[in-house]
């Protein structure tokens, strides 16, 4: 069921034709391989390629690096999109642009020419490697280092839960270039590893998101040269992430729209379609009490997501927007996802119906990108210090 | 070579279509509007065309409101070089169709025209043939295999019997099936690129063409909603029913 049917008269022509094609990609290249792909939890690399020439690896890189320049309103409806089909795919080229991003905001000229093109026509694919293993929320406890050696650093530590590690061939690694420094942050950098640097991967095994390459990531001398550093200068590592954060948590909120609304469809469709009683369960209240929540849910969640994606477009603060509609569309896929089981039934828990997917898929959203109680305090804060202005 | 595609705006296929309540038509506020399908795979054939080399120019037209505008920017980022938009709101029947096309061919001179067998929205299946007729132009109608050569077309159509394969002399209008290929979608560099090409808009006056319909639609309803079937106990009833009621066996 295509999204946005009563609101598509609001869109510019540019975004209807750009759906379009993105509604067709997803029908004909992504749906019939879905189930199957996740179900083995296989790398999608047919779907990844496609995606490529579909010009999606460059979606917010802007127009002068060879990308789309799209805005991240328009970016998070297509992120929604391919997300009511399967989210997985969606992490191909989320944290990949997430990196990108930082190269175009923090990188120098000479940086942005490089690596940009590379990075939007999906030659190189990578992404963005943060967490490590006793360390996600409070970045500034990063163990990574990378110590400069003549015209090189030499990195050490290791990643956790690194989205595009094997399959990709590039990260932005968020490591410590003055372990002694204080604040902390002020001896963090971003630095661009290219596989070919080497380091060793290896796949996690997770409840969802299947498919996509999750993995760990050990760095044992890699070394790469200077100017892989975004930016000119070292310290600014945290400083660049954080910058990139809204952006990451709109996207994330769009997922949860995405899986939020596949699981409203199926629910549909199978209330509309299963008999209890001789009639369809539609028609039962009990069930269109749960539709209606679900619907609401859904259009709430992806108002949210919009509303924070315009402020970030007009370049206004938007920590507390971004953060709610995180929290709010991620829950709202979770609780989406186990109302469409219960609608369901026995076959919402079989593995022959995409649901139980959604409910293996929806958790992660809670949890990533900053989880939903660490949300909850953002917006809290701004809350509190908007009021004392 | 230079081919002439057609493009109609249409109700999306998947569509629910529903009757105004005065009955003057179907609604189509608020509703999803796309390429026809047929024309869809005409833009498809002619970029494959154009990209084996045998076209040098891919023209795509649309005759509606201005929104038909979107559509010709749908073909224009699936591949074709350049439109024309001929505005014309409301009903244009297939006959003036038919005399904008031959209008815009006396303009453009290409070789080739190729549009959809049909739209799927009236589905009169008329304008390949009336707009062969008045060119004087052979015609391959319900094209599945179109082989361009050097001023002659091989066409392999859909009849009723299997497959016919016509010989043709260019100029030609080719309609396409549903059989011909399966058409792109456009990939987003594409939609991109498409923004910069060039749409020329004309109306049918401009044109001299009257398009005043020649048809006056006195009612447009629903088709009758369809009964519930009799459910029999045993095969031998159906067989019995099958017999003496429906007089069948």
């Amino acid at each position: 069921m295509a999204p946005d049917a009563a609101t598509a008269q609001d869109l510019s022509e540019e975004e209807r034709i750009i759906f379009d094609s993105v509604d067709k990609f997803i029908e004909q290249d992504v749906r019939p391989h879905a189930h199957k792909l996740e179900a083995a939890d296989e790398y999608p690399r047919e779907i990844a390629d496609k995606l490529a020439e579909m010009g999606l690896m460059g979606a917010t890189i802007g127009e002068e690096y060879g990308g789309l320049g799209l805005s991240a309103s328009t970016y998070s409806k297509i992120v929604e999109r391919v997300s009511s089909c399967w989210m997985s795919v969606s992490g191909i080229f989320n944290s990949h642009l997430i990196a990108a991003a930082a190269v175009e905001r923090f990188g120098t000229e000479d940086q942005k020419r490089y690596w940009l093109p590379k990075m939007a026509s999906g030659e190189m694919r990578g992404g963005i490697a943060l967490t490590e293993p006793d360390c996600g929320t409070d970045l500034q406890a990063v163990r990574t280092t990378a110590k400069k050696d003549g015209n090189e650093y030499v990195l050490n530590g290791n990643k956790m839960w690194i989205t595009n590690c094997i399959e990709g061939n590039f990260l932005a690694v968020l490591a410590k270039t003055d372990p002694e420094t204080e604040p902390k942050h002020k001896g963090m950098s971003l630095i661009l590893v290219e596989k070919d640097a080497g380091y060793k991967t290896s796949k996690l095994h997770k409840l969802g998101y299947k498919g996509i390459d999750t993995g760990e990531v050990v760095f044992d001398n890699t070394r790469v040269p200077l100017t892989n550093l975004i930016g000119p200068d070292e310290g600014r590592g945290l400083q660049q992430i954080l910058g990139g954060l809204e952006l990451g948590r709109i996207n994330v909120a769009a997922r949860g729209v995405g899986v939020a609304r596949a699981a409203l469809n199926d629910a549909v469709a199978y209330a509309l379609d299963r008999k209890t009683f001789g009639k369809p369960i539609a028609e039962h209240q009990s069930i269109q009490i749960k539709l209606a929540d679900m619907a609401t849910r859904v259009e709430a969640a992806h108002l949210l997501v919009d509303s924070a994606a315009r402020a970030y477009d007009k370049g206004q603060r938007c920590d507390m927007e971004a953060g709610m509609a995180k929290l709010f569309a991620t829950e709202a896929a979770l609780e989406n996802a186990i109302e469409a089981m219960r609608i369901h039934g026995a076959y919402g828990y079989s593995k022959e119906y995409n649901v139980e997917r959604y409910f293996r898929d929806a958790p992660l959203l809670c949890i990533g990108e900053g989880t939903n109680e660490l949300q909850r305090i953002i917006i809290a804060r701004q809350l509190t210090e908007r009021a004392q202005g | 070579m230079k081919i002439l595609v057609g493009v109609k705006r249409v109700i999306d296929a998947y569509v629910k279509v529903r009757v105004k309540s005065d009955h003057t038509g179907v609604e189509t506020q608020n509703v999803k509007m796309s390429m026809n399908p047929f024309d869809e795979i005409a833009v498809e054939e002619g970029v494959r065309l154009r990209e084996a080399g045998t076209a040098d120019e891919l023209i795509a037209v649309s005759i509606g409101p201005d929104q038909a505008q979107e559509t010709i920017r749908t073909a224009l980022a699936m591949g074709a070089d350049r439109g024309i938009h001929v505005v014309a709101d409301g009903r244009v029947e297939p006959l003036a169709i038919a005399k904008i096309f031959k209008e815009l061919i006396a303009r453009e001179n290409p070789d080739v025209v190729i549009l959809g067998k049909q739209a799927i929205d009236d589905d009169n299946n008329q304008v390949g043939q009336m707009l062969a007729a008045l060119m004087g132009w052979s015609q391959g109608t319900f094209a599945s295999k179109i082989e361009l050569g050097a001023g002659q077309a091989k066409v392999t159509r859909e009849i009723d019997g299997g497959l016919e394969t016509l010989d043709l002399k260019l100029p030609a209008v080719l309609t396409t099936d549903l059989r011909l290929n399966e058409p792109r979608y456009a990939s987003l560099p594409n939609i991109m690129k498409a923004k910069k090409k060039e749409i020329a808009k004309l109306t049918a006056d401009e044109l001299g063409v009257d398009t005043a319909p020649r048809v006056e639609i006195l009612k447009v309803t629903e088709p009758p909603a369809r009964q519930a079937g009799v459910k029999v106990e045993s095969a031998a009833e159906l067989v019995e029913k099958l017999k003496n009621e429906a007089k069948v066996i």
